[in-house]
């Protein structure tokens, strides 16, 4: 680091002071491994996310292909009873906690300190530490693949989950994977939270902030609230297997139910823990590319909150089928079906924010538009699931896989790949092949619908989830092999993004600095963003500095602000 | 079949859960009905207004994007309209409720409403006359015992057109009782009763049906059967099973030398 002190020339040459450089040391070059190693740098430790992230997508998509090659024939025998169990429990637990929450995690490290105009995290040494627990989490967990993984499926029912009836370690390392990701997500969920409360930019109040950092800012939250009681029961499970405590025994006391309600607990706002992020993604794209300003600010922000606040109050939907009194289900179908009313409130905000725009076609647009569309289904099959009556035949089945693939895929992926096509250029420098992207868009999206679609109708002619094999009638073999070829049509299109990416980060047409014309901070500084991000933080005027700021340049040089705000990129 | 029927029958089958074994299924799919047509105006109307945006306003020469922020009313008025939707369904969830949870009287076509009872009561059914059958999951087979203390696996048989009231947990580990044509699943947890229950009309009618909540490796073989049979093969069924159960302990009771002696009824009922 280097610094360079000079004053104005006011007075005469002799007067001045000598420029002088002060340089505390020298760096040291240094292997490239080793400094993204033992990086402090939010913007590093943001692509070792979101890389890390995305490799453990590609592993999930493998065993998802090997489910559906599974399920693709009647009484299969491609894997056995004890694979397959393994394959969806690491396919469940790869994806929600080893893909999803990181990759979201991945965008807020990267994005959070830039759209507020910070220069890092707030504790960057804890910021490194929470990948690298994260990493070991993972670590954990898979190194089980060359011992014996879990099988007891992701939610690790008790008692299938106790030493009895799973006797290997694999529920061990899940265990482990479970406390090293959390306290990973715990310390990163603090660090976010005191970011974001701190560092922000002068003139950025909280009506002035993204609705990404609103989205992280509540994701933090919640996570705070979720964690620690995944942690307790996890903790409670392991003493039950090893050290003879009985929380979830039925035969000395214990309870199984309290297992349910403990996970559902932490597992219900995980599903909002992993698409409210998802939600922030959105609500950044959807105003660039209609040139217009997001439609509802103030109702996006507080239906965010207010869908954190309703998550903490629903988990007992997922066990409508135990032993509960009617009050008790009514009162979780009535505060399930709430949460629709926030949601719906987000569709239509973002909706209105299209409506007389603009619309400009761009790949992070495809999958903007791509979320809205099928995000809206998995929410209408959420409602309906969430009345207990049709939950008793639907709960358990393909519909409630469908249901969540909607919310989970055509939601969260979704909008990971619209963050993905659209900060792309800010991360590396260079943009992705619009060409590629769109047909990867189009593949998934047609991928996506035919394996998920089907399955609504699978799980409403009698398929039970997690059935390594089913007998040929009715009509569960032609659903089930539309399903498969589904599946590798879907796997194809992440191919091809994954095929962009490799090939634009060499290849791709050189950014600058605000390719998309955008709205936010991060694009204010160079592409990529220098170690220290900004050299000077502007002071924040509106929801959109850097239209503000676009607008002010436009002044300056006598260009009409209009022309200014047209996207220039073909 | 001639195609157009294959796929008419697909269709049917594809679109709503299954029925036609007993009025508690029945009922949940009439439910399932109106919350359908319900669902499937409010996607066709978002959908419908999504497409119709992303077309009518793409980017174009000479146009500009209105710079609008918000509209306090739009907001307001799309809320309380997601709000009437969510009120809707819960009437009409709530409205169903009784012809789902509360048993039907037994023989005659008679159902009592009121009394609704919560699911973690024994239903008691109006009348009184009642088949009492006590449904036991355990890795991977599904154990009935009738009132008589008679028992069978997997195959559950039924007099027609009387009411059954099951009461269900679980030997080991957390299975799921469901047969989709007789209504839906309750899980079988051990330490936990959970009741249901069904009428069936059908003589000669099989029920199919398989556990639904992972309960271990070949969860996938758990199979449940209820055959619906008359009163009187019913009787005949029970005695005969009855006396099967006699004859197998007779029989162990006589190795007892070499096997430690069987209960007559093993296991929790």
């Amino acid at each position: 680091m280097s610094t360079t002190t000079t004053t104005a020339p006011t007075t005469t040459l002799k007067d001045l002071p000598r420029p002088q450089v002060v340089a505390h040391e020298v760096p040291r070059r240094r292997k490239a491994w080793i400094d993204w190693v033992t990086t402090v740098d939010h913007k590093k430790i943001g692509i070792m996310y979101m890389v890390t992230a995305f490799v453990f997508f590609l592993v999930g998509g493998i065993e998802a292909l090997l489910i559906r090659i599974q399920l693709g024939a009647p009484d299969n025998t491609f894997l056995t009873p004890e694979k397959y169990n393994q394959l969806f429990t690491m396919h469940g637990t790869t994806m929600i906690f080893l893909f999803v929450v990181p990759m979201m995690a991945g965008f807020g490290n990267y994005f959070v300190p830039l759209m507020i105009g910070a220069r890092d995290m707030a504790f960057p040494r804890l910021n490194a530490l929470s990948y690298w627990l994260f990493l070991f989490g993972a670590i954990v967990l898979y190194v089980s693949l060359f011992f014996n993984p879990p099988e007891a499926g992701w939610t690790s029912y008790t008692p299938l989950s106790s030493l009895a009836y799973s006797p290997s370690g694999g529920i061990d390392a899940w265990i482990f994977m479970i406390h090293l990701t959390g306290v990973s997500s715990l310390l990163g969920a603090i660090n976010f939270y005191v970011t974001i409360a701190n560092m922000r930019a002068p003139g950025m109040g909280w009506g002035r902030l993204p609705l990404f950092v609103w989205a992280i800012l509540t994701f933090s939250v919640l996570l705070i609230l979720a964690l620690p009681t995944i942690a307790a029961a996890v903790t409670m499970l392991l003493t039950d297997r090893h050290f003879g405590t009985h929380f979830f025994d039925p035969s000395q006391g214990g309870s199984p139910l309290l297992w349910q309600h403990l996970f559902w607990f932490f597992g219900h706002p995980e599903v909002y823990i992993m698409i409210l992020p998802g939600f922030g993604i959105i609500s950044e794209v959807l105003p660039v590319f209609s040139r217009k300003p997001i439609f509802g600010y103030k109702a996006i922000a507080a239906a965010t909150v207010g869908i954190a606040f309703l998550s903490l109050l629903v988990w007992a939907h997922h066990m409508f089928a135990t032993p509960l009194s009617t009050a008790v289900l009514a009162f979780f179908m009535l505060s399930s079906m709430i949460i629709a009313i926030p949601t719906g409130i987000k569709i239509f905000n973002w909706i209105a924010t299209l409506w007389r725009g603009t619309l400009e076609f761009k790949t992070p647009l495809y999958f903007g538009v791509g979320f809205l569309a099928f995000f809206t289904l998995g929410g209408v099959s959420g409602v309906i699931l969430a009345i207990f009556p049709l939950d008793w035949q639907l709960t358990d089945t393909y519909f409630v896989v469908a249901h969540f693939h909607y919310v989970l895929v055509a939601g969260a992926v979704n909008a990971i790949f619209a963050g993905l096509y659209y900060w792309f250029p800010k991360m590396t420098g260079r943009m992705l092949s619009e060409g590629l992207g769109k047909l990867s868009f189009w593949l998934t999206f047609a991928g996506f619908n035919v394996t998920f679609l089907v399955q609504h109708s699978l799980g409403l002619e009698g398929m039970p989830r997690r059935i390594y094999e089913y007998a040929d009638t009715g009509n569960l073999h032609v659903l089930n092999l539309i399903s498969t070829i589904g599946a590798f049509i879907l796997a194809t299109g992440v191919l091809v993004t994954v095929f962009n990416v490799l090939r634009s980060l060499k290849r791709g047409a050189i950014a600058g600095p605000d390719p998309w014309k955008a709205n936010t901070l991060e694009w204010f500084t160079t592409s990529p963003p220098p170690p220290n991000n900004f050299d000077v933080v502007p002071r924040v005027r509106s929801v959109e500095p850097m239209k503000d700021i676009r607008r002010a340049v436009a002044r300056a040089t006598g260009e009409a602000p209009e022309r200014a705000e047209r996207q220039v990129r073909a | 079949m001639p195609p157009a029927l294959g796929i008419a029958a697909v269709f049917a089958n594809a679109i709503g859960p299954e029925t036609g074994g007993s009025p508690n299924a029945d009922n949940t799919h009439t439910l399932w009905v109106i919350v359908l047509i319900i669902a499937l105006i409010v996607l066709v109307g978002v959908e419908g207004l999504l497409l119709y945006t992303v077309i009518r306003f793409r980017a174009r020469k000479h146009r500009v994007a209105a710079q609008i922020h918000g509209n306090t009313r739009l907001e307001i008025g799309w809320t309380i309209a997601a709000g009437v939707i969510v009120i809707a369904l819960t009437v009409v969830a709530f409205a169903s409720l009784p012809g789902i949870q509360d048993p039907q009287k037994s023989g005659a076509e008679v159902s009592l409403a009121g009394a609704q009872v919560a699911s973690i009561d024994p239903p008691k059914v109006p009348g009184g006359r009642q088949l009492d059958i006590a449904v036991n999951g355990q890795q991977y087979v599904w154990r009935y015992t009738y009132p008589d203390g008679t028992y069978s696996y997997t195959e559950m048989v039924v007099p027609a057109n009387q009411t059954v009231v099951l009461k269900i947990t679980g030997q080991d580990v957390a299975h799921s009782w469901w047969i989709p044509k007789l209504g839906g699943k309750f899980d079988a947890i051990p330490g936990y009763n959970n009741y249901t229950w069904f009428k069936a009309s059908k003589v000669g009618a099989v029920y199919r049906g398989q556990c639904a909540e992972l309960c271990g490796r070949n969860h996938a073989n758990m199979l449940a059967d209820v055959r619906v049979v008359t009163p009187t093969a019913f009787r005949a069924w029970l005695a005969s099973k009855k006396a099967q159960i006699n004859a197998a302990n007779r029989a162990s009771a006589a190795a007892a030398p070499l096997l430690s002696p069987l209960p007559a009824r093993p296991g929790k009922p």
